[in-house]
């Protein structure tokens, strides 16, 4: 057999949302790439949900923007539906959520791959990794060809020795019935990496002709709709949205699984992964939680030019016929048309506890990973890490210094932080509950957070970089104006607060006061602040949040100076940890296993207990000083 | 989340020990130590600590608002001449235990931290100002620390604190992850109503805390150190033990069998290793109703006990109520003192030897204190090689679980303000975390995955 042999900078193997952001981040910052993937038809396929953002996950998509990532303008581009979830809390859990169209969502991407100079789509698996002396140099496909590169950046998703799964059918494929990759995990098992297993599952999707709307609820989206990029002008995305619609489950849906329930895999055993508990099947639910009487299930189209709509909260991997009766038991699904079947998958993915926080292999040096490879579970997720991996393994290459992104700056940081140092034990969901810090990771303000960051990376134009200094220092001034506006008692200004339900003044007082009152805002405090300049709302927003929740936001970043001191003591990766007299053995083991960077990660490392800090802190004393 | 303290932040303890003696010293240490001290602390001339020179002592009284709490001599120390090489105030107080506990209470609320067991000398270490022989020894005081919060963690589990505290904790992560869980999940879980709901359950929780800091004045906080339980048979001494270890007469002592007839608990320090010691009633067949009870608790503490200091009167015989007695031990950790070594011997360590367990036997005199010494190290001794377990600053432990206590309470405040601003529920759960993890600061549990676990557990949540 010839072996073509062909060189690189870097390969991504892999097209789903974490591919293409790795490679586009690579091919961005001027170095050759080639993008694999079983089938270039499925480049950013949603073969799950139809609708990209959502709690915590709209702020990932937003930081994956302000970074100079592709999701958030695709989507912008190519959704028919969009709403901010949760307007009604506080200015931390605003989170957007936009219908894609997925056809148009995955041929809008392609178009933006194949138009980006540097980056090469291939159609083949990557069956091989090659190593020379414990580091990567390339990989080879199906066909034999190698491919030497400097840096490889794993985005496999489910597709390692996929297995689809309803009833006692099962097939050997990826979603959508895709080609699955059986190779690949022999190779990296080979070169020491321990693999694991995980599933997750999908609801059947529904011949929208079949369905008797008028027994649901209608799911319109907002009026006004803010854009998911930083550079998307509002004005583009005022578009004639399409409706979802809601309807339960009752008692009859969960008669059906529950005299069913010896048929499902789930529980006859024929599933071994470990499956996702915030993303339970309806099976699941019914079991959990059976005291619920019914349970929601949302209508969404699929796209704008297909009858397909997704049966979202009913995935399942019940028997086909037994479907088909648990769905037609819903108000207006009565006749119900099943286009594909609910099924769930298995799939090999890792522990990211193998990985540094940059996403490279501690025990492969080259060798880089991101998405449901890594053990979590999303579009955004995955987008997020195969952003950080393909920059990672692009500054790599270029001989620059890698980024760390860090749990109080992001909600990357959370997510990345969490995936390679504790312990998941199912597929890892963004949660804006994980988040510590999440006043100052709002996905309001992650362009003032992380555009910089883009910036210095290279992802983010000159331009845009300096509108965004410009936007900072107009909320600067503005803070600084407002501050200084006091407000008399008089008779004008005891009107307005009447009208907005807002307790009179006894006194004179200052503007800031007013802002902070819950029921009123620096907006439409407009009207008692007369020499107030002109701004863009993004800027009257961030005014706005700064000032009226001051207090609680101190009180952040108090907690985040203290987490820093921690995070900035950075441990030597040559430690041996072993002896150091004073650490517990099972501290020493689990510190030994996964080396963390830092003194704040090893903190967080289960089974390493405050008392193992102080001891590790005044061992890297000693050791400083010798 | 680890809950553990960075170095950049003033800490403060009692740093003489907690026995009346004739001088006490509150030690207030870190960047703001001045500064603190000059809000408690009045000095006659008028002038401000932070004004003065290095090493100087300034006359004045310690105030807690503008009540006086005791008259006092601050010493100042800036850093890097100090013992810890950060800024020092050392406020040498009158010894009682009251006082001292007041200045520390007003130091703490003044923006100290209570100090972590052994931080002082950390601090010491990592500044450079202690060796590494010294920083090892500090090292293993951390890691038996350590290894008493894991075997305290399990035995104190059936205490009623820590059942209280879970109770707490556990009503407050459900409320969090209630609130979380809308959040993540707005279209299946509903926040309609809730705020008024969480207002009642909050006022709830305050009260309970309010009801535990009432109790920690009272000193019903579970007191820490080794427990270490005095048994023997009426008479063998053992309240002349106890008097002579504490150096005062606390225990009653009388030459009448069965005087201590309930039992006595004192705390004491011996070469920095606090023992919270219990004297107990003697230990025999009784018909006395009152001596009886104190006889069965006597046998119940001894179950729970760290050590067991069993005392033999060697001026006696041996009887059953001593096979008894040794039967108790058998296997535990103790020391057996043959007392009484001042008068003419009956009972040998020979003899003794045969009936034991391997357990050592120590001759003392508590009369005259011969053999106190050799007991001493010897308690010394099985600490340091890990056989018995400690805690070296028992008062503050308490000061802590009080101060993270009314931490706690402060935090369910900001709550109630909160609601009472109708803000959003989202801003709620930051201060109910806050609470929380005060809480776990006591009973030493860290926040890590609870809440994720929880919302899972208790909310179906998913699309």
């Amino acid at each position: 057999m010839g072996n073509m042999e062909m060189t690189t900078d870097i390969v991504v193997v892999g097209a789903g949302h974490a591919g293409c952001e790795a490679a586009l981040a690579c091919a961005r910052l001027g170095l050759d790439t080639v993008m694999f993937t079983v089938s270039v038809d499925s480049i950013a396929l949603m073969p799950c949900n139809p609708n990209i953002g959502g709690s915590s996950k709209g702020h990932l998509v937003r930081e994956i923007d302000a970074l100079g990532g592709e999701m958030g303008k695709n989507i912008d581009a190519t959704f028919i539906q969009s709403k901010m979830l949760n307007k009604s809390k506080g200015p931390a859990v605003h989170s957007l959520r936009a219908q894609a169209d997925k056809r148009d969502y995955s041929s809008r991407m392609r178009g933006v791959l194949e138009n980006t100079e540097h980056l090469q789509i291939k159609q083949a698996e990557v069956t091989e990794l090659l190593v020379e002396d414990g580091v990567l140099t390339g990989v080879k496909t199906y066909s034999g060809a190698i491919y030497r590169c400097k840096a490889c950046v794993l985005c496999t998703g489910t597709y390692l020795k996929a297995r689809c799964i309803y009833g006692d059918i099962s097939s050997y494929t990826g979603p959508n019935g895709l080609q699955a990759a059986n190779h690949l995990t022999e190779s990296l098992k080979h070169h020491g990496v321990e693999m694991r297993r995980f599933k997750t599952g999908t609801p059947a999707r529904i011949d929208g002709r079949s369905i008797d709307y008028s027994k649901m609820e209608e799911q319109f989206g907002d009026a006004k709709v803010v854009p998911f990029s930083f550079t998307t002008d509002p004005k583009e995305v005022q578009i004639d949205q399409i409706s979802c619609w809601l309807t339960y489950t009752n008692e009859e849906t969960h008669q059906i699984i529950r005299s069913n329930l010896d048929r499902s895999p789930l529980y006859s055993g024929m599933i071994e992964g470990t499956g996702p508990r915030y993303c339970p099947s309806i099976e699941d639910k019914v079991v959990k939680f059976a005291d619920k009487s019914r349970h929601q299930v949302f209508i969404e189209p699929e796209g704008r030019y297909t009858n397909e709509m997704y049966v979202g909260g009913m995935s399942s991997s019940l028997p086909e016929d037994v479907q088909i009766a648990m769905y037609r038991s819903v108000p207006g699904l009565e006749n119900a048309q099943i286009v594909r079947n609910a099924y769930a998958i298995e799939y090999d993915c890792i522990d990211a506890r193998q990985l540094m926080p940059t996403l490279e292999f501690k025990k492969i040096p080259g060798l880089f990973s991101g998405g449901q490879f890594n053990g979590s579970s999303g579009y955004e997720e995955a987008a997020a890490q195969g952003l950080a991996a393909g920059i990672n393994a692009a500054l790599k290459t270029l001989g620059r210094e890698q980024v760390i992104f860090d749990r109080s700056e992001s909600y990357i940081g959370v997510l990345i932080d969490d995936l390679v140092t504790k312990e998941n034990r199912e597929p890892y969901r963004m949660m804006t509950s994980r988040s510590e810090y999440r006043l100052l990771l709002r996905q309001d303000n992650a362009d003032l957070r992380l555009t910089p960051l883009g910036h210095r990376i290279g992802l983010i134009s000159d331009e845009r970089y300096e509108a965004l200094l410009e936007k900072r220092r107009q909320i600067e001034e503005e803070m600084a104006r407002v501050l200084t506006v006091n407000i008399g008692a008089n008779e004008k200004v005891q009107t307005f607060l009447e009208q907005h339900e807002s307790t009179p003044l006894k006194n004179g007082t200052t503007l800031v006061e007013l802002i902070r009152r819950p029921e009123l805002d620096y907006g439409v405090l407009a009207e008692l602040d007369p020499f107030r300049p002109q701004y863009s709302e993004a800027v009257q927003e961030q005014v706005n949040i700064n000032i009226k929740y001051d207090g609680y936001i101190t009180r952040q970043k108090k907690q985040v100076e203290h987490f820093k001191k921690l995070e900035n003591k950075k441990i030597p990766q040559d430690m041996d940890y072993f002896a150091i007299h004073g650490l517990r053995i099972e501290a020493q083991q689990k510190l030994e296993q996964y080396r963390p960077i830092s003194v704040g990660q090893a903190s967080r490392i289960a089974g390493v207990s405050p008392a193992d800090i102080s001891v590790l802190l005044i061992y890297m004393e000693q050791w400083r000083k010798k | 989340m680890s809950s553990f303290n960075g170095m950049n932040d003033t800490i403060a303890a009692i740093s003489t020990g907690m026995t009346t003696s004739g001088i006490g010293i509150v030690r207030i240490s870190g960047p703001e130590a001045v500064k603190i001290a000059d809000r408690l602390f009045g000095a006659k001339s008028g002038k401000k600590l932070a004004e003065a020179q290095s090493h100087t002592i300034h006359y004045g009284f310690v105030r807690d608002d503008q009540e006086v709490i005791d008259e006092v001599l601050v010493m100042l120390m800036r850093g890097p001449r100090s013992f810890t090489a950060e800024d020092t105030v050392e406020i040498n107080c009158h010894g009682g235990i009251y006082a001292m506990k007041r200045i520390l209470e007003t130091a703490l609320k003044c923006g100290a931290r209570p100090a972590e067991p052994g931080e002082f000398s950390k601090r010491a270490f990592l500044n450079g100002r202690i060796d590494l022989s010294q920083a090892e020894a500090v090292i293993d005081v951390i890691n038996a620390k350590n290894e008493y919060a894991l075997k305290s963690s399990v035995s104190q589990l059936k205490g009623s604190l820590q059942q209280k505290i879970n109770s707490l904790r556990e009503r407050l992560i459900y409320q969090i992850a209630f609130i979380e869980s809308a959040l993540d999940d707005p279209e299946h879980i509903s926040l309609d109503g809730y705020p008024q709901k969480l207002e009642r359950i909050v006022a709830e929780l305050k009260q309970e805390i309010k009801v535990l800091l009432a109790s920690s004045e009272n000193g019903k906080l579970i007191k820490e150190g080794i427990r270490t339980v005095i048994v023997g048979k009426p008479n063998a001494g053992k309240s002349s033990l106890l008097n002579r270890l504490l150096g005062e007469e606390r225990a009653i002592v009388t030459d009448i069998a069965g005087t201590t007839r309930d039992v006595l608990e004192e705390q004491m320090n011996l070469h920095g290793i606090s023992l919270n010691i219990i004297d107990t009633a003697g230990i025999r067949e009784t018909e006395d109703v009152v001596e009886k009870i104190g006889v069965d608790r006597a046998k119940n503490y001894a179950k729970d006990a760290d050590l067991i200091i069993y005392v033999v009167d060697s001026s006696t015989e041996l009887d059953e109520n001593d096979d008894k007695i040794m039967e108790m031990i058998r296997d535990r950790k103790a020391i057996v003192l043959l007392n009484k070594m001042d008068l003419i011997s009956v009972t040998t360590e020979e003899i003794l030897q045969k009936k034991l367990s391997g357990q050592k036997v120590i001759p003392i005199s508590a009369r005259d204190g011969q053999g106190l010494e050799l007991l001493e190290n010897t308690l010394k001794e099985m600490f340091y090689q890990g056989e018995i377990t400690f805690d070296d600053e028992i008062y503050v432990t308490n000061m802590r679980q009080k101060h993270a206590l009314s931490e706690a309470k402060s935090s369910l405040e900001r709550v109630e303000e909160s609601i009472m601003a109708d803000m959003p529920e989202d801003f709620f759960s930051i201060d109910l975390m806050s609470a929380y993890e005060e809480l776990g600061s006591i009973t030493g549990e860290s926040v890590g995955e609870d809440l994720v676990n929880e919302i899972f557990s208790k909310f179906c949540m998913g699309k």
